[in-house]
C-alpha cells in the first residue's frame, strides 16, 4: 500500500527518509535536526536511523551551514540543509547568492551544486519577530537558484524528492502554518514536472494564482465566491523560479481576469512579475488589470496584528470583486 | 635604523646561524624560520626539513617562474590586455612552500591571488588570466587539479574548504584540504564560522593565512589585536606563525599541518608572515597609505634572493642552472603574452550558458529572445 494520509510535515519526513535510503550521498544538515528532530519535528527519527554522519546537527551559524554544504556538494554529496526559520536565512544569504547560485556558471559547468535549502516560511502561527516572513522573491531574483513551495502533502513529498535529485541548488519553502494539514500521498506515483503549476479548482470568471500556504486560502475564497455565483479558477503555482507562465496564460485567456495572492509583501513580490508578464502575454484578453493581494511595505507586524497583515479570505474576495467590477 | 612602533610589530631580521624559533621585540611572537634572509640554514626544534639539491633548485625555479608570470600579467594589464591583475609579488615563498606541501589528492581553495599555488597544482597559468581579461569568471575545471576556482568574496572559500574536508573525512580518505585567505579575510564571519565547523567536526583542513600586512589600505592592526595565528587557540586547534618569505619553513610547517590533518588530528592555522610588495591590484595606489621605507625593509627579506643566496653559498646550483632558468622564464612569459593577446571574447549567447545544470524555462526564453534580437541585426546587414 503506497498511499496514505500524511501531514505536510510527515510527508517531508518521509521524503527525506526515502532520499537517505536511496542515495548514500544525501545528507541532512541543520540546527537541531538530529536528536531533537528539528523544532517542527520534520526530521524526527532520521538521525536515530541514519546516524550522526548523515543527519548532522550543526553549529548555530547559517552561513557556515550553507558554506560547508557547498563544500560537501563539491566533494560529491547532496546536502539537504534546514534553515530553522525564514527570518534566519539572511546570515547565509551571501553564501547562497554569491557562491551557491553562481558556482556552476563560474566553473563553466564543470562542477554541480545539488544543494537543497529547506526553509519553513510564512506567518499565522503567532510567533515572535523573524519567524513569519516570506522571502521567496529575494531568492527568485537570483539567477542560478530554483525556488519551489508545496501546498499539500503529496507535493511536499514529491517536490522534495525532485529537488534533491536536481543538480541545481533549490530553495524549498515549507508552508509552516500548513505543516499539520493532512492529505493523500502516493509514494509510488509518477510525479509531474517540478516546475509545473497545477489547476486545483476549475472556474470561468477569474483566475486566482497562489502557492504554498495561500493555496488553501484561495480555495476557501473560491468556495465562498461560488455561493455568490462567481466561478473562480485556482492555480497552485508550486514553483516561484521558474514560474509556469504558460499555465497562467492558458487560464487567463479563458477567465480574462487575474488576481495573484501571496503572503510576501506585494512591492517587488512575485505577483509583480506575474502581473507584468501576463499583461504582456494576455494584453488583449484581459478585462481588468492584474491585481495583487499580499503583505504590506511594513515590517512583519507583531503577531496580534498578523491577521490584518496577511491576505485572508475577505481580502482575497475584495480584490476578486474589484477585478470583476471592471 | 629607528625602531618605531610599526617596526616593532614586524619580525626582526635574523643574523647568522641562530635557532629558528625566534622571539622578536616585545610581545612579538615566535616565527618559524629555517632559512635566514642572508640564505643561511637554521634549525627549529619542531619543524625540520631535509631537501636534496634538486628539490631546492625546484623550489627556486617555481618561485622564479611564478614571479615572472606575475610580472608579465601586470604588464599585460598595463597594456590593456587584462582588465585587472592581483599581483602576488613578495608572496612567492608562502605560496610555493605551501603549494608544494600538498599531495595530488589534496584539495585547495584559493583566494584570487594564489597564482603560485595554482602553479604548484599544475594549473596552466594562462587559465588564471581569463577572469582578469574578462572572458570568463574562472573557467578552469576545479577537479582537474583539485584547485578550486578563485573566490573573490573575501573569506567565503574557507567554509567551502571546511565542508569539502568534512566530506573527505566521511569518505574515509586521508586527503586533506588547504583553505587560503589573507589577513583582511580573518575579520570575516565566514572565516570564524569555518574555524568553528572545522574544530567541532575535526575536519582535515589547513587554514593557510597569508598575512601580507595589508588589506588594500588597511594594516593588519586594523583587523586584529592579537597575532592572527593565536586566534586558533580560541577554537581549540593549534596555530603557528611561519616566516612567509622562507620557502623552506613554509614547506615544513605546511607539511606538518597537512600530516596532522591526514592522521585525524584536525585543523591547524598557519599564518605565513609575509608582505605584499606591490599594490593590492593594478587599480590600487599604495603610495596613499604606506611608506616606501616599509617596502625597503621587506625587500631585504626577499624570498627568491634568499634561496638564491643559499644555493650559491652552498654550491647547490651552477651558472648554467640560472641561465637556463632565465631562458625558461622568457619562454613562459612569451607564451603567456601570446596566448592572452589571442584569447577570444566569448560569444554573446555564452552569458546564458551554465546558469543551471538542469535548465530553466526563463533562461531558455530570454536566450531565444536575445538570439532573435541579435539575428535582427544580421538581417539588416544583409539587406
Amino acid at each position: 500500500m503506497s498511499t496514505e494520509k500524511l501531514s505536510i510535515a510527515k510527508a517531508i519526513n518521509a521524503s527525506l527518509r526515502t532520499a537517505l535510503e536511496n542515495d548514500p550521498k544525501v545528507l541532512i544538515m541543520g540546527e537541531d535536526v538530529g536528536k531533537l528532530g528539528g523544532v517542527f519535528r520534520v526530521t524526527d527519527g532520521l538521525q536515530k536511523d541514519f546516524g550522526e554522519n548523515r543527519v548532522i546537527d550543526t553549529p548555530l551559524a547559517e552561513s557556515g551551514i550553507v558554506g560547508t554544504a557547498i563544500g560537501m556538494a563539491l566533494r560529491g554529496y547532496r546536502p539537504v540543509v534546514e534553515i530553522q526559520f525564514d527570518g534566519f536565512v539572511f546570515p547565509a544569504y551571501d553564501q547562497i547568492v554569491t557562491q551557491l547560485a553562481k558556482m556552476h556558471a563560474r566553473a563553466l559547468g564543470k562542477v554541480k551544486l545539488p544543494v537543497v535549502i529547506r526553509i519553513p516560511y510564512g506567518g499565522a502561527i503567532g510567533a515572535v519577530e523573524h519567524h513569519s516572513e516570506s522571502p521567496e522573491a529575494l531568492f527568485a531574483h537570483v539567477a542560478g537558484l530554483k525556488v519551489v513551495t508545496p501546498s499539500n502533502a503529496s507535493d511536499a513529498y514529491w517536490m522534495l524528492q525532485q529537488a534533491i535529485q536536481s543538480d541545481d541548488p533549490v530553495i524549498y519553502f515549507e508552508p509552516k502554518r500548513r505543516y499539520h494539514d493532512r492529505s493523500e500521498v502516493d509514494t509510488a506515483a509518477i510525479p509531474g514536472p517540478l516546475h509545473a503549476a497545477r489547476t486545483v479548482r476549475e472556474g470561468t470568471d477569474l483566475t486566482l494564482v497562489a502557492y504554498g500556504p495561500m493555496v488553501k486560502t484561495c480555495l476557501e475564497a473560491a468556495a465562498a465566491a461560488a455561493e455568490e455565483g462567481k466561478s473562480l479558477e485556482v492555480l497552485d503555482l508550486r514553483s516561484v523560479s521558474p514560474i509556469d507562465f504558460d499555465a497562467i496564460q492558458r487560464s487567463v485567456e479563458k477567465t480574462r481576469r487575474l488576481v495573484v495572492v501571496h503572503e510576501a509583501p506585494v512591492f517587488f513580490g512575485s505577483g509583480a512579475e506575474i502581473a507584468a508578464r501576463i499583461t504582456e502575454r494576455c494584453f488583449y484578453h484581459l478585462e481588468a488589470p492584474v491585481l495583487r493581494v499580499g503583505g504590506y511595505h511594513a515590517p512583519y507586524p507583531p503577531s496580534r496584528l498578523e491577521d490584518e497583515y496577511l491576505p485572508g479570505l475577505d481580502r482575497v474576495l475584495d480584490s476578486v470583486d474589484r477585478a470583476l467590477a471592471y | 635604523m629607528t625602531v618605531d612602533s610599526t617596526a616593532a610589530r614586524k619580525p626582526r631580521r635574523s643574523s647568522g646561524k641562530r635557532a629558528g624559533a625566534k622571539k622578536a621585540t616585545g610581545s612579538e611572537p615566535e616565527l618559524v624560520q629555517l632559512l635566514t634572509p642572508e640564505g643561511d640554514r637554521v634549525e627549529h626544534p619542531d619543524y625540520a626539513i631535509d631537501l636534496t639539491p634538486g628539490e631546492l633548485r625546484g623550489l627556486y625555479r617555481d618561485m622564479v617562474l611564478t614571479r615572472r608570470f606575475d610580472g608579465e600579467a601586470t604588464t599585460l594589464q598595463r597594456q590593456g590586455e587584462l582588465g585587472l591583475w592581483a599581483s602576488l609579488l613578495g608572496q612567492e615563498a608562502a605560496q610555493i612552500g605551501s603549494g608544494r606541501a600538498t599531495r595530488d589528492d589534496d584539495y585547495v581553495f584559493p583566494t584570487y591571488r594564489e597564482h603560485g599555488v595554482a602553479w604548484c597544482r599544475g594549473v596552466d597559468p594562462v587559465n588564471l588570466l581569463g577572469m582578469f581579461r574578462g572572458v570568463n569568471n574562472g573557467g578552469w575545471d576545479p577537479n582537474e587539479n583539485n584547485f578550486h576556482l578563485y573566490t573573490i568574496v573575501i573569506g567565503s572559500q574557507a567554509l567551502h574548504a571546511t565542508g569539502y574536508a568534512m566530506g573527505a573525512a566521511m569518505d574515509g580518505t586521508d586527503s586533506a584540504v588547504v583553505a587560503y585567505f589573507g589577513d583582511g579575510a580573518s575579520s570575516q564571519g565566514d572565516v570564524a564560522e569555518a574555524f568553528t565547523f572545522a574544530a567541532v567536526y575535526n575536519a582535515p583542513v589547513v587554514f593557510f593565512c597569508q598575512n601580507n600586512q595589508w588589506a588594500i589600505s588597511e594594516p593588519t592592526e586594523r583587523q586584529t589585536r592579537v597575532p592572527l595565528y593565536q586566534r586558533a587557540q580560541g577554537y581549540g586547534f593549534p596555530g603557528v606563525r611561519v616566516d612567509g618569505n622562507d620557502v623552506l619553513a613554509v614547506l615544513a610547517v605546511t607539511r606538518a599541518a597537512l600530516e596532522r590533518a591526514r592522521t585525524g588530528q584536525g585543523p591547524m592555522l598557519v599564518e605565513a608572515y609575509t608582505y605584499r610588495m606591490g599594490a593590492h591590484t593594478t587599480s590600487d595606489d599604495p603610495t596613499r597609505y604606506r611608506r616606501d621605507e616599509e617596502r625597503e625593509l621587506w625587500e631585504a627579506k626577499d624570498p627568491i634572493l634568499r634561496l638564491r643566496a643559499h644555493l650559491e653559498k652552498e654550491g647547490l646550483a651552477d651558472e648554467a642552472f640560472f641561465t637556463a632558468l632565465e631562458a625558461e622564464s622568457d619562454a613562459l612569459a612569451k607564451r603567456v603574452r601570446d596566448t592572452v593577446r589571442t584569447m577570444p571574447d566569448p560569444e554573446p549567447l555564452a552569458m546564458f550558458e551554465h546558469t543551471y545544470a538542469d535548465g530553466h524555462a526563463l533562461v531558455d526564453e530570454e536566450r531565444a529572445q536575445f538570439a532573435a534580437y541579435q539575428a535582427s541585426f544580421a538581417d539588416e546587414e544583409s539587406n
